[in-house]
């Protein structure tokens, strides 16, 4: 059907071209539209200094560097509360969505009051909550909870022991005249973000988990108990694979929800990309310039995630149909 | 996060930019002037129980009212954070921005904006735990200190330690609700803003304002004053000089009370400013009693000041670079004439 190709092939081309045609004009219009109402662009202000402190930050951050570099440390920092909330979740969410599914009534109902209370809440109050439940419990800096040698629990954050430092290579976290400084410092910020995303994903996780589990068709389990499987081998060979196939896909999207929601650490001064940008956006004034950048970087986070996702499932698909 | 995307959409769909010479047509249109004010910073913008709005700014919104529509009270309040106050303002949400908004290069220059005038000299400052014994700011080496985003303030603070050669750490919320909630429960050694709203935060915010000190130093210059959008010159004369009308009052000593007798002055300048022989108005487009409209709705500069943060207020600020030029202030309004 050569006839029908062309065709297709050149409504295909058509729909590109007036998508590339629409974004062309919508760039115009607003460049247009900035520059009438004098209303300064450009990225150029990405290399001049961005003049404004980094309270806490993964990459060494000094106000004279770049508003790029900036932006690098809050992208680092989302990451750094993102990865370690994945992973948490991920584990807390799988044993409470196993949970819902134990024959035990107690463990089950007490599964079922995490999943509904945590998400029924909005995240942003969560977080709020948690933030100032952290800061009002911790003890003011001047009388830190000394844990173990060198390890403080404060209003400051939780301060332990890094590499590097000024001169050497540990840098011990010291009781100073204002608080405790040095060494690696867990913020309340940070603590409460972590903390505040990790249960709320973990209660959706966990209905992903069950889902996928009960998808499965009860027979399967019949079938292998009926074969002299054990339970954990039933589990582990027959039930997991299959399930697996349900789940990683939901899954993947709350990985990508919850890098994401990072974005609310704005409300608890958690320095994190979209924080490290609005300050950006209001010192430069550039907000079309910040947002797309905002907007690319999660783009990319994105497009990142759903492949790992694609290559997961493809991995699972292969081990399924191997075992 | 929202309102950007909101003002970009609406750059986009206004092709037609709001043009010379309108803002002062819809404002008449609409019998309403909107005004961008703060979320609530006593003293400047804040609303009281009943909803209703007082402060330096909100007079300033009032007085304009004033003048063009001949009704204070015809003035519709929108609270704006610091991140979202310029946007506002570009997308033609609001026809002035009277909302503690520091004079600067960049802002002046870039935004797309017009500052009018000068309506109050500030400086920023710290407020520290009294526990600390610090007396100056260059004690606050490793310190932690609470700020509110989409401000001046966090720029300065930036370029004033490294100045100092002192290392901080800022940690920076969006809304000042929580800025001041984090720093009042201990979370930071400091907090940093105008000095002038560090005296409403100890007084007002503190749980028991005694365990709190502003430190003496200022660290910037913080001139404050109304904003306009760009390309319409007539709305902006008006805006700049019905403030330099309330400067003028002051320094005539036309009040709020006197203002009927002062009218008929034989003073050749009060006669102009308040539209007696001569009608100054209408170079700016409005009617001949503009000035004596404004001041008769909020008093001249200075009883505005005292009303609202000086001896007549609870923040009690003294009147320094505020006074007028001739007693020993930066307050200098060309003439009207
Ligand atoms: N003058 C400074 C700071 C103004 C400012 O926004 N200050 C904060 C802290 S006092 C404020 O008014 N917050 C009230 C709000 O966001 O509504 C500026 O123009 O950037």
């Amino acid at each position: 059907m050569p006839a029908q190709r062309w065709r297709n092939l050149l409504v295909q081309a058509l729909i590109a071209a007036g998508l590339l045609a629409l974004l062309w004009w919508l760039l115009d219009a607003t460049a247009a539209n900035m520059r009438e109402r004098g209303i300064r662009s450009g990225f150029d202000f990405l290399l001049e200094p961005a003049g404004f402190g980094i309270g806490e930050s993964l990459l060494p951050f000094d106000s004279g560097d770049s508003a790029l570099w900036a932006l690098a440390a809050g992208l680092a920092n989302t990451l750094r509360v993102a990865l370690p909330a994945i992973l948490i979740s991920t584990l807390l969410g799988t044993l409470v969505g196993l949970g819902r599914l134990s024959p035990n009534l107690l463990l089950r109902k007490l599964c079922a009051a995490y999943v509904e209370a945590l998400r029924n809440v909005p995240l942003l109050l969560q977080l709020l909550a948690w933030y100032f439940i952290v800061t009002d419990l911790l003890p003011a800096a001047s009388k830190a909870l000394q844990l173990a040698p060198h390890v403080f629990l404060s209003k400051s954050g939780l301060s332990v022991p890094w590499l590097g430092g000024d001169g050497g290579l540990i840098d011990l976290p010291q009781r100073g005249a204002m608080n405790i400084s040095g060494g690696a410092a867990m913020t309340p910020e940070y603590l409460a973000l972590l903390l505040g995303l990790s249960l709320y994903t973990a209660a959706f996780v966990a209905e992903t988990v069950r889902a996928g589990i009960a998808a499965v068709p009860r027979g399967q389990s019949e079938a292998a108990l009926a074969l002299g499987l054990t339970r954990l081998q039933n589990f582990r060979l027959v039930l997991l694979p299959q399930a697996l196939r349900g789940i990683i896909p939901p899954l993947t999207n709350q990985h990508l929800s919850l890098t994401k929601n990072a974005s609310l650490a704005v409300a608890i001064g958690y320095p994190e990309l979209v924080s490290v940008a609005n300050t950006t956006l209001n010192q430069t004034g550039r907000a079309a310039e910040c947002i797309t950048l905002i907007m690319a970087v999660y783009l990319i986070l994105s497009l990142l995630t759903a492949w790992l996702s694609a290559w997961l499932e493809r991995r699972n698909g292969r081990w399924a149909d191997h075992s | 996060m929202r309102l950007p995307i909101i003002t970009l959409t609406l750059l986009l769909l206004a092709h037609a930019p709001a043009h010379a010479g309108k803002t002062l047509d819809q404002v008449r249109q609409r019998a309403q002037l909107t005004c961008g004010v703060s979320t609530g910073v006593i003293g400047f913008s804040a609303a009281d129980s009943q909803g209703h709005w007082n402060g330096m700014d909100v007079d300033i919104c009032r007085a304009i009212a004033a003048a063009v529509l001949n009704d204070a009270a015809k003035v519709k309040y929108v609270p704006l954070n610091a991140q979202q106050r310029f946007t506002a303002l570009q997308s033609g949400e609001i026809d002035l921005l009277s909302r503690n908004t520091t004079w600067t290069l960049t802002r002046d220059a870039s935004l797309g904006l017009h500052f009018t005038a000068v309506t109050y000299y500030d400086g920023q400052g710290f407020l520290v735990q009294k526990k600390l014994k610090i007396s100056s700011a260059k004690q606050l080496k490793n310190a932690e200190i609470c700020v509110q985003s989409g401000t001046t303030t966090e720029k300065n603070l930036g370029d004033w330690f490294k100045a100092q050669g002192i290392k901080v750490k800022p940690v920076v919320f969006e809304k000042f609700e929580a800025s001041i909630k984090a720093f009042f429960s201990g979370r930071c050694q400091a907090y940093t803003t105008d000095a002038s709203a560090l005296a409403f935060i100890r007084s007002k915010e503190a749980p028991n304002p005694d365990d709190y000190v502003v430190l003496p130093e200022l660290i910037s210059k913080e001139p404050l004053g109304p904003v306009v959008r760009r390309g319409d010159d007539e709305w902006f004369a008006i805006v700049k000089w019905v403030i330099f009308a309330l400067i003028e009052a002051e320094e005539y000593g036309i009040t709020q009370a006197n203002l009927e007798r002062m009218k008929a002055s034989p003073d050749p300048a009060i006669q102009r400013l308040l539209g007696g022989a001569e009608d100054s108005g209408k170079l700016l487009g409005l009617e001949r009693d503009w000035a004596a409209r404004a001041v008769k709705a909020v008093g001249n500069y200075g009883e505005i000041f005292q009303r609202n943060v000086g001896s007549a207020s609870p923040l009690k600020l003294p009147r320094g670079a505020n006074a007028l030029w001739n007693k020993g202030g930066l307050l200098y309004a060309p003439p009207v004439r």
